[in-house]
C-alpha cells in the first residue's frame, strides 16, 4: 500500500534514494522538516547552518569537493543565500547540488510572499517544480541527475501546500552514488573578473542546452482534453486547473519551467484555441510565453496576491454557479505568548518604556501586538540590531542634546543568523543601542531546532555552546549584563542601567523556552485569591492563556498555569499567590 | 470525474486535531481512497486557530477544500465552528464540540466570549451536532482523549463500519495510549448516533 507523506518527506526520502551523503539547511516555515526528516537516515550527514548564506556556501564546499549534496531553505532565506547563489551558476557543481527554497503563497508564516521562481531567472539557474508527493520524491532524484549531467546546481521549487501536504507516495530503494574525485581547477572555481567572464560565456551555453532538455524532458508534459482551452501551469496550481476544468482542457504542465521551453509552449499553443496560464503569486510563466509572441490570458483572470484554490480557479473562468460564501464575523484568535513564556515578561517591562523598539523575527515578534504593543519594526532577520543603529544614529542628529533611545531585541538564533555583524557596526560606530538579547536556548517559532547557542546539534549530539556574553564583550562592549526575565524589577532596573549609558549595551535575557522538555522544571501554578481581586484588571496586561475574567474578577486556570509568577508580580495588591504543595486549590 | 469528498477539521492549536486527521487519512487509506491532506503550521501555534483539509476519492486533485465546498467538518471549539462555517457545502454536516476557549481579545478583557454561535449557525441552515466531547474524557479521567471522543462522535456521519475505525486507531495510536482512547471513541460514538 502506498502512504500518505508530505512534500517535505517525501524530499527527505527523495534525497535519501538519489544517494545523497551532505545536506545543509537553516530551519524556516516551510522548509524546516525536510532536514529533520533528513537526520533520520543514517547515510546522510545532515547539519544545521548558522543562516542560509553559510548553509549554501557549506553545500556548495561539499559539492564541488565530490558529494551529492542538498541544501533547504525558506524562500527568505535565498535572499540572505543569494550571493552565492549567483556565484555557484558561474561555477558550476562537481557532485550533484539541490538548493530547495519552499515558498509561502498567502504567508502563512512569512513576512512576504515573495516568488523566487525568479531567481531561476535571475541567476541563470534550472528550476524545477513538484506538484504533488509523489512527484517531490520522483523530481529530487531526476534533480540530482540533470545537476552532474549539465554540472549546474539546480533550484528546486516547492511551496506551503506542498511542504505541508499529504498525499499518496509509492517509494524506492537507495543507490548509492560513488564520490566525484575533486579535481583543482581555477577557471571555474576561483571567481576572479577574467575566470568570471569566461563563465558567464560558458553559462549562457549551458542555458541553452538546459533549454532543450527542458522541451524534451518528462518533467514537463501535456495532457489532451478538449483542444478549446490550453491551460499552462506548474507546481499546485495544475492540481487546481485540473480539479475545475478535467478533460474540457488541455494541460501542458511545467515540471521544469526555466529555462523556459519555448518550442514546447509554441507547439501546445498551434494545437488550442485559446490559451492561458493558471500559476501562483507572479507572472512568470505567463511573461515568458508573452515575450515570445504568443497571445496569452492569465494575471488578468488570476490574483497577483495569495494562494489559489479550486474556487478562485472556478470564478476567475465563470465556472462557479453560486456566490462566495460570506464568511461570519467572529473574534480573532491570534497567536499569543504561552503560559510561561520567558519573553512575557520582558515586553510587559519594555512596552512601559518611552523608547523606540526595534524589533526582529522568532516568537518574540508576537511583543509588537497588544496589549504589550512594545516592539515598532520587524523587517527581516536581523534587522533589529542593524536598523536600531539607524534609529539611535538618526535621533542623535535630529537632537544632540537630548535625543530619544532605541532598543533593539532580537531572539539567539537569530542573533547568531545576522544579529553579530549589526552588533558589531554599533560598536565600531559608537552608536549607544541598548540590545536585548532574549536566549530562551533554542530556535523556537519554528518548531525547536538547535542553534549555535542551544548546546545540541541536528543529530542530538552535544556541540559547543556560544555564548552572546562573551560574544558582546569580545567585540568591545563594556555594559553586558545577563538577567532572569521572570524577575521584573531586575529587568527593569537592567534596561534603565543601559538606557543611562550612552554606548552601546547588551542585555542577555536568559530562561529556557517554556515548552523545552529537556529544561523542563515543575513549579506549582498560581491562584487569585478571589476574596481579594479589587477587579483592576492590570493582571490581564501580561496576556497569559491561563488567565481570564469571571465575575469582573481575574481567575488562573491551574490546568494550564506553570507558575511563572509574572502575574503575581504585577498585581499591585498582592492577591495572586502561588499553591502551595497539597495546599489551596 | 469521479467526485472528491472533503472533510474539513478545524480547533485550536494543542487540542489535538492533528492526531484525529492522523486517524481520519489511515481510515480513507485502509479503504483503498487516493487522500490528499493539509494542515498549515507556523503561527498557527501559540494558540492560534488550526484547520486540516482532508480529501479523498478516486483521484485528488486539489489538496485544499476551498470556501462552499466542505461535505463534512469536524469542530473542536465552538467559536472555530463559526469561523470555519462558509466552507460548509449547502446541506453539508457539522460536528462540533460543545467547547469554549477564550481567545486573546477575551482573555484581556477587550472582547466577550459570543453567546450566539448555535443560532448564527442555525440561521445559515447549518445542520449542526453538537457534543460534549469534554465531559466524556473528563469522565475517563484524561482530558487529553477529548479529540478522538469528538471522533467517534464525527465517525456516524462517514459511511465506514465501526471496525474500520477500530483499526485505524490501533494503527495510530501507540499500544499504551489505546485502551482509553478506544474508550473515549465507543462513548463518543454512541453520543452521535443519537
Ligand atoms: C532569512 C530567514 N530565515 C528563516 C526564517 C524563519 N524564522 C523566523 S524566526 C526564526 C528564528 C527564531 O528563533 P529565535 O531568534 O531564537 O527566537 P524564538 O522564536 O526562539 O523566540 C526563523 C528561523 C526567516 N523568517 N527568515
Amino acid at each position: 500500500m502506498k502512504s500518505l507523506m508530505t512534500g517535505n518527506e517525501a524530499i527527505a526520502r527523495g534525497a535519501w534514494e538519489a544517494g545523497v551523503r551532505f545536506a545543509t539547511a537553516y530551519p524556516g516555515t516551510p522548509s524546516t522538516e525536510i532536514l529533520e526528516n533528513i537526520a533520520g537516515y543514517d547515510e546522510i550527514h545532515s547539519q544545521w547552518s548558522v543562516n542560509e548564506k553559510t548553509a549554501l556556501e557549506t553545500a556548495l564546499g561539499g559539492s564541488i569537493a565530490g558529494l551529492r549534496t542538498l541544501c533547504a531553505m525558506k524562500h527568505v532565506g535565498l535572499n540572505v543565500a543569494a550571493d552565492p547563489l549567483f556565484s555557484s551558476a558561474y561555477m558550476g557543481v562537481n557532485a550533484g547540488l539541490v538548493i530547495i527554497t519552499a515558498d509561502d503563497p498567502g504567508c502563512h508564516s512569512s513576512q512576504n510572499e515573495q516568488d523566487n521562481r525568479n531567481y531561476a531567472k535571475a541567476a541563470k539557474l534550472p528550476l524545477i517544480e513538484p506538484s504533488n508527493s509523489q512527484e517531490a520524491l520522483d523530481y529530487i532524484k531526476i534533480a540530482f541527475e540533470l545537476s552532474e549531467a549539465y554540472r549546474t546546481p539546480v533550484l528546486f521549487r516547492i511551496t506551503t501546500r506542498l511542504a505541508h501536504g499529504k498525499s499518496t507516495v509509492a517509494v524506492g530503494e537507495r543507490v548509492e552514488v560513488e564520490p566525484r574525485e575533486y579535481v583543482r581547477d581555477v577557471s571555474r572555481f576561483v571567481l576572479m573578473p577574467a575566470q568570471a567572464r569566461a563563465c558567464h560565456i560558458a553559462l549562457e551555453d549551458r542555458l541553452a542546452k538546459l533549454e532543450d532538455y527542458a522541451c524534451s524532458t518528462q518533467l514537463n508534459r501535456v495532457e489532451w482534453g478538449s483542444r478549446k482551452l490550453g491551460i499552462i501551469c506548474s507546481g499546485v496550481a495544475y492540481h487546481y486547473a485540473h480539479e475545475v476544468f478535467g478533460e474540457e482542457a488541455s494541460y501542458l504542465k511545467l515540471g521544469m519551467s526555466y529555462p523556459f521551453p519555448k518550442q514546447l509552449v509554441r507547439d501546445f499553443a498551434a494545437e488550442v484555441d485559446r490559451l492561458v496560464v493558471i500559476e501562483e503569486l507572479d507572472p512568470f510563466i505567463e511573461d515568458a510565453v508573452r515575450a515570445i509572441g504568443i497571445e496569452v490570458e492569465g494575471k488578468s483572470l488570476l490574483p497577483r496576491v495569495g494562494e489559489l484554490d479550486s474556487s478562485i480557479v472556478a470564478r476567475a473562468f465563470g465556472k462557479a454557479d453560486d456566490e462566495t460564501p460570506v464568511p461570519e464575523k467572529v473574534t480573532g484568535r491570534p497567536p499569543m505568548f504561552c503560559a510561561g513564556c520567558p519573553h512575557r515578561g520582558v515586553f510587559y517591562e519594555l512596552g512601559k518604556l518611552p523608547v523606540v523598539i526595534t524589533g526582529d523575527i522568532g516568537c518574540y515578534t508576537l511583543g509588537s501586538l497588544p496589549p504589550f504593543a512594545a516592539s515598532d519594526t520587524c523587517i527581516c532577520m536581523g534587522a533589529s540590531i542593524s536598523a536600531g543603529i539607524g534609529f539611535q544614529k538618526a535621533f542623535g542628529i535630529m537632537d544632540p542634546e537630548n535625543p530619544r533611545r532605541a532598543v533593539a531585541v532580537i531572539g539567539d538564533s537569530t542573533f547568531y543568523h545576522s544579529g553579530m555583524t549589526g552588533l558589531l557596526d554599533a560598536v565600531y560606530n559608537g552608536v549607544g543601542l541598548v540590545t536585548v538579547i532574549l536566549d530562551n536556548r533554542i530556535t523556537a517559532m519554528t518548531g525547536h531546532q538547535e542553534n549555535p547557542g542551544s548546546g545540541y546539534a541536528l543529530s542530538g549530539q552535544t556541540a559547543p555552546e556560544a555564548k552572546p556574553e562573551e560574544i558582546a564583550k569580545a567585540f568591545g562592549i563594556k555594559r553586558v549584563a545577563t538577567v532572569d526575565p521572570y524577575d521584573l524589577a531586575q529587568v527593569k532596573k537592567t534596561l534603565e542601567d543601559s538606557l543611562a549609558d550612552p554606548h552601546p549595551s547588551v542585555i542577555v535575557s536568559r530562561a529556557p523556552c517554556a515548552l523545552l522538555k529537556r529544561a523542563a522544571v515543575r513549579k506549582p501554578p498560581y491562584y487569585v485569591d478571589q476574596d481579594a481581586c479589587r477587579k483592576c484588571k492590570v493582571c490581564l496586561k501580561v496576556a497569559c492563556p491561563a488567565l481570564y475574567v469571571e465575575d469582573g474578577k481575574a481567575r488562573i486556570d491551574a490546568a494550564v498555569c506553570v507558575g511563572c509568577g509574572i502575574c503575581a508580580q504585577v498585581c499591585r495588591f498582592g492577591t495572586i499567590k502561588q499553591i502551595e504543595k497539597g495546599g489551596e486549590n | 470525474m469521479a467526485r472528491t469528498t472533503s472533510i474539513m477539521l478545524a480547533g485550536v492549536g494543542g487540542q489535538g486535531t492533528i492526531l484525529a486527521s492522523r486517524v481520519l487519512a489511515q481510515l480513507l487509506l485502509n479503504e483503498g481512497h487516493d487522500v490528499k491532506m493539509s494542515e498549515v503550521h507556523g503561527m498557527a501555534q501559540r494558540g492560534g486557530s488550526v484547520t486540516t483539509h482532508v480529501r479523498y476519492g478516486k483521484d485528488v486533485d486539489a489538496p485544499t477544500i476551498a470556501p462552499g465546498q466542505a461535505d463534512f467538518m469536524l469542530v473542536f471549539e465552538t467559536m472555530e465552528a463559526a469561523r470555519v462555517a462558509h466552507y460548509l457545502k449547502p446541506g453539508g454536516t457539522i460536528v462540533a464540540n460543545e467547547r469554549e476557549i477564550s481567545s486573546l481579545p477575551i482573555l484581556i478583557a477587550r472582547e466577550e466570549y459570543p453567546d450566539d454561535i448555535p443560532e448564527r449557525l442555525e440561521r445559515r441552515g447549518i445542520d449542526v451536532r453538537w457534543a460534549d466531547a469534554y465531559s466524556i474524557a473528563d469522565n475517563l479521567g484524561n482530558i487529553r482523549v477529548e479529540n478522538v471522543a469528538l471522533l467517534g462522535a464525527f465517525s456516524t456521519v462517514l459511511p465506514f463500519a465501526e471496525d474500520a475505525w477500530k483499526k485505524a486507531l490501533t494503527q495510530v495510536i501507540p499500544e499504551r495510549h489505546l485502551k482509553i482512547n478506544t474508550a473515549a471513541f465507543d462513548k463518543g460514538r454512541q453520543l452521535g448516533k443519537k
